[in-house]
């Protein structure tokens, strides 16, 4: 079937006025040689039902997946039934970008609040509307560095997520920038000297995330003075954003942007994407800030009303001097968490301890198994990374129990050998972990 | 109305978290104290509290399902519901993207089989499903451009781009380092053949072209274009945001296009949810493959797997894959509708929009009068000579009658421009209905100015302050 309304009396009468003798008429511009002559090799279409059925098998094709270990920057958290009930309003999904703000009120009030929301959990002065991932997010802020500062050396932490690190790296590539890698104590945490010996007054951003890759918390606040003496901007990122429930939230340890995933906000893991950018930073960056801005103003009866702006900053109006190409953003996955952080409140710090007490358990209750050592001492939020005896046994071994099992970190590093990164969120039961450990030990 | 944080009441809560079933620990044992924070400041309020608030928001808030959205460039076409069901089936939203890919068949099935479809729709070799969006798909368009340079030791330091074009070419091309350079439009809306000749040398890594243009307008010369940007070695890129106006009509990658980036959540009508999320796959000819973004789906006997060993590869613009959700929903459109389907949408889309081109031709300046594709663009310099009355005007005006504007003041070569892009979703009798206001307000603008510059009248808030807001930046709230 398709969508289109017209009858044939429809189609020729609208000819008729148009002055065109046939549809092929009104593609007369395109040459003749180059003029499709036949029909695309695709599929016949299908009816409503038939799709229905077609899509339901390819669904079933996917495994039921009854639990997952990994985290490695989608996690697996609850949803309260609000967030879906309120992103199926199709006054906010079948809308485009908010340009004609009078009648975009809705979702320009949304944003300002998400951006409110932001910015007070990554205690940071501004936030935007959304960029398009964690990761692009963070290789953004290496862009703005670069671009404000006019320097052109980026550090990174070895023990940001490696996906991460990759798209900072692509970003970097294309402006031309030199990207250097920092190495990781045996806490799991950057090496806060090897950080020293290569910051300088060429360095335009210092990216570290917290917790990392690895789970672990790093103390931020430690290296502030020596990334800033540099004049360099400090980034500070995040993996699991139920994290910014207990963490010291970046802004508070001087940070000037904060980036990361925002998925755990009541957006589901839909096999990578979409998820939710998050970008906030200080004041002073506000004009150089990526991406859409809600702002508060009047309209003409005095009365309070949101618009877009700062719009000078972006392509439409500055192109190729604008701060980012982005356009599109994630609009409706920034509603999702605005009504997440809704409904969670100030009840977000109590799911972030039981995210602590889940992960804390499952790790001692590995531990207690032969073969099972712990790799890094720093401290962690939900996930961690153990030494076990053949990882991907383990992991085949859980596989056929409907389980995702853990990350095999040593893909990216490889001295991480016979490890496995490893995550609990609120929605593993004890008995469901019990069980795991069932399973691992043989 | 007031902000959620204005409903706030200490002690409301809209959820509660379950006890734990494991030992509760104290947390600053495991966690240092100077890692760790007081409180977070978010609001409370009751569940009820929480969905009257959105309500309202969302009845302050206009869409394509309370009406006609002919906003030009952006193809604000129906969002069928099926689709949003079938990307809702838990078998696709609960899959972690690290699941092994045996976990995993039905969304590698799904996403080889629409880079397969969409390599037929467009004439290409090969797709990445992988960037976010449609200017996400042109920084990776031009990344692989860049890295084909690369690879050979060239040094090429510019990009063409019309002076029609979407402002995201000039920003993408800026992203990755390339000069931006300017390419007029000639007389009838194209590309200006002598300039173009002028300015591509070796020094040119390509053009950014967008066919149909920013005009609604096919580029007649395309086939020169094209031998001259290949003739210096360089890149014809297709800006492919206007392709809802020939498919099953004619291939980019037949016309001479070597890289075409999609924007999945306009032509294939994923909806667009306020700005976002969309799907910006990037199609590439034979000879760019190998510079696609990694991992890339491969096929074996019947099974889909992840492979990431392509050396020339430009790396990755985001984590995992790209926006799944968005791609399942593309692909229900695209088996839905089949190839006849597919040619009837474009083919609907263009009629409709020369349809309201005809009806408002003798009411606006049309600066461009020739067969326009799925879009037209009129302007309204006649109001602002003959009674002072803008296009801004027009679009405020134009929400009292219960439509979305057209886009304004784009593209930038024609002054006060009026961009309608009608789709083909709508039936006549709409597209009557919108005509008829725009007629009747080039009506008012002569005999009762005041009711246009003075609109809107019915909206929740009258115009607002832009002013203001980027003068006094307020981006949150401050208690």
């Amino acid at each position: 079937m398709d969508y289109t309304p017209h009858t044939s009396d429809d189609v020729r009468e609208m000819l008729q006025i148009i002055g065109a003798g046939s549809l092929d008429d009104l593609f007369s511009d395109i040459p003749e040689a180059f003029r499709l002559n036949r029909f695309l090799r695709l599929p016949a279409a299908l009816s409503e039902l038939e799709v229905s059925e077609m899509m339901r098998g390819k669904a079933g094709l996917n495994a039921v997946q009854s639990m997952t270990l990994t985290g490695a920057g989608a996690y697996h958290h609850y949803i309260p039934a609000v967030v879906g009930h309120v992103i199926s309003r199709s006054e906010f999904y079948t809308a485009y970008t908010p340009y004609q703000a009078e009648i975009s009120q809705g979702i320009l009030q949304a944003i300002y609040e998400y951006q409110t929301m932001i910015a007070r959990l990554t205690g940071m002065q501004v936030a935007n509307a959304s960029m398009y991932d964690g990761a692009s997010a963070m290789a953004e802020a290496a862009v703005l560095a670069g671009k404000t500062l006019k320097r052109d050396k980026i550090i990174l932490c070895r023990s940001i997520h490696p996906e991460y690190r990759e798209v900072v790296s692509t970003y970097c590539w294309a402006n031309g920038y030199d990207v250097v890698e920092i190495p990781y104590l045996d806490s799991g945490q950057l090496d806060a000297s090897a950080l020293a010996a290569v910051v300088d007054k060429k360095t335009a951003a210092v990216l570290v995330q917290s917790p990392n890759f690895f789970g672990v918390i790093e103390d931020i606040g430690a290296i502030e003075p020596m990334v800033h003496s540099c004049g360099a901007l400090l980034v500070a990122g995040f993996t699991d954003a139920t994290s910014l429930g207990i963490l010291k939230p970046a802004g508070e340890v001087g940070a000037d942007i904060a980036v990361g995933e925002g998925q755990s906000f009541g957006n589901p893991m839909n096999y990578g994407g979409p998820y939710l950018g998050i970008f906030a930073g200080t004041d002073k960056l506000l004009r150089k800030i990526p991406g859409r801005l809600s702002g508060a103003t009047i309209d003409q009866s005095g009365q309070r009303g949101f618009v877009l702006t700062l719009q000078a900053r972006e392509q439409h109006i500055r192109r190729e001097r604008a701060t980012s190409n982005i356009c599109t953003n994630e609009a409706l996955c920034a509603l999702a968490a605005a009504v997440y952080l809704t409904s969670l409140g100030k009840n977000l710090p109590d799911l972030a301890k039981l995210n602590v007490y889940k992960a804390h358990y499952l790790r001692k209750q590995l531990l207690s198994l032969d073969g099972w050592k712990p790799v890094f001492s720093g401290p962690v939020y939900n996930e961690f990374v153990l030494r076990c005896p053949d990882p991907s046994l383990i992991n085949r071994r859980l596989r056929e129990e409907g389980i995702v099992g853990g990350y095999e970190p040593a893909s990216d590093y490889p001295e991480l050998d016979n490890t496995l990164l490893l995550c609990a969120t609120e929605l593993l039961r004890k008995e469901d972990m019990d069980n795991v450990v069932s399973i691992v030990s043989g | 109305m007031d902000l959620i944080f204005e409903k706030s009441r200490s002690g409301r809560r809209a959820s509660r978290i379950p006890e734990s079933d494991v030992p509760e620990i104290s947390v600053n044992t495991v966690i240092d104290n100077h890692l760790l924070r007081d409180s977070v400041d978010l609001p409370e309020v009751s569940e009820l509290d929480l969905i009257r608030h959105y309500t309202e928001l969302s009845r302050r808030n206009f869409g394509v399902d309370a009406g006609f959205y002919p906003l030009g460039s952006c193809t604000m076409k129906y969002n069928p519901k099926i689709n949003e069901d079938v990307a809702g089936l838990s078998g696709f939203t609960g899959l972690h993207p690290y699941a092994h890919a045996s976990m995993c068949q039905g969304n590698l099935c799904l996403m080889y089989e629409l880079q397969r479809m969409l390599s037929e729709i467009f004439g290409m070799a090969d797709f990445t499903l992988q960037p976010s969006a449609g200017a996400h798909g042109e920084l990776t368009g031009v990344m692989m451009m860049k890295k084909h340079f690369d690879t050979r030791g060239e040094q090429r330091t510019r990009i063409l781009i019309p002076d029609a074009a979407h402002g995201t070419n000039p920003a993408s091309g800026a992203l990755c380092g390339f000069q931006a350079v300017t390419v007029r439009s000639n007389e009838e809306g194209g590309v200006d053949i002598d300039h173009l000749n002028e300015l591509m040398t070796e020094e040119v890594a390509g053009l950014m072209l967008t066919n149909p243009n920013t005009l609604g307008l096919f580029e007649r010369n395309i086939e020169m274009v094209a031998r001259i940007v290949h003739a210096e070695g360089g890149f014809l890129y297709c800006d492919g945001a206007n392709a809802n106006a020939f498919m099953g009509r004619t291939r980019p990658g037949d016309l001479g296009f070597d890289i075409i980036q999609l924007n999945l959540h306009k032509t294939f009508s994923t909806p667009h949810g306020c700005g976002g999320p969309g799907s910006g796959p990037v199609g590439v000819a034979e000879h760019l493959v190998s510079y696609l973004p990694v991992p890339r789906i491969i096929e074996k006997n019947g099974s889909y797997e992840w492979d990431d060993d392509y050396p020339d590869s430009i790396g990755k613009v985001k984590a995992f894959y790209g926006n799944f959700n968005v791609m399942v929903k593309a692909y229900t459109y695209i088996r839905t509708l089949g190839p006849d389907g597919l040619r009837k949408t474009s083919d609907m889309a263009v009629l409709n929009a020369n349809y309201v081109k005809e009806k408002l031709k003798p009411y606006y300046d049309l600066p461009y009068d020739r067969p326009c594709m799925h879009e037209c663009v009129f302007s309204g310099r006649r109001q602002v000579r003959e009674s002072g009355i803008h296009t801004a005007d027009i679009a405020k005006r134009l929400l009292d009658y219960g439509f979305h504007p057209p886009t304004i003041y784009f593209p930038i070569i024609v002054p006060e421009a009026i961009m309608i892009e009608p789709n083909e979703t709508e039936s006549r009798e709409t597209l009557d209905s919108f005509c008829d206001a725009m007629i009747a307000i080039a009506r008012e603008a002569k005999e009762n100015p005041d009711s246009v510059t003075s609109a809107p009248h019915t909206t929740p808030v009258k115009r607002l302050d832009d002013v203001l807001a980027a003068r006094k930046p307020d981006v949150c709230w401050c208690s």
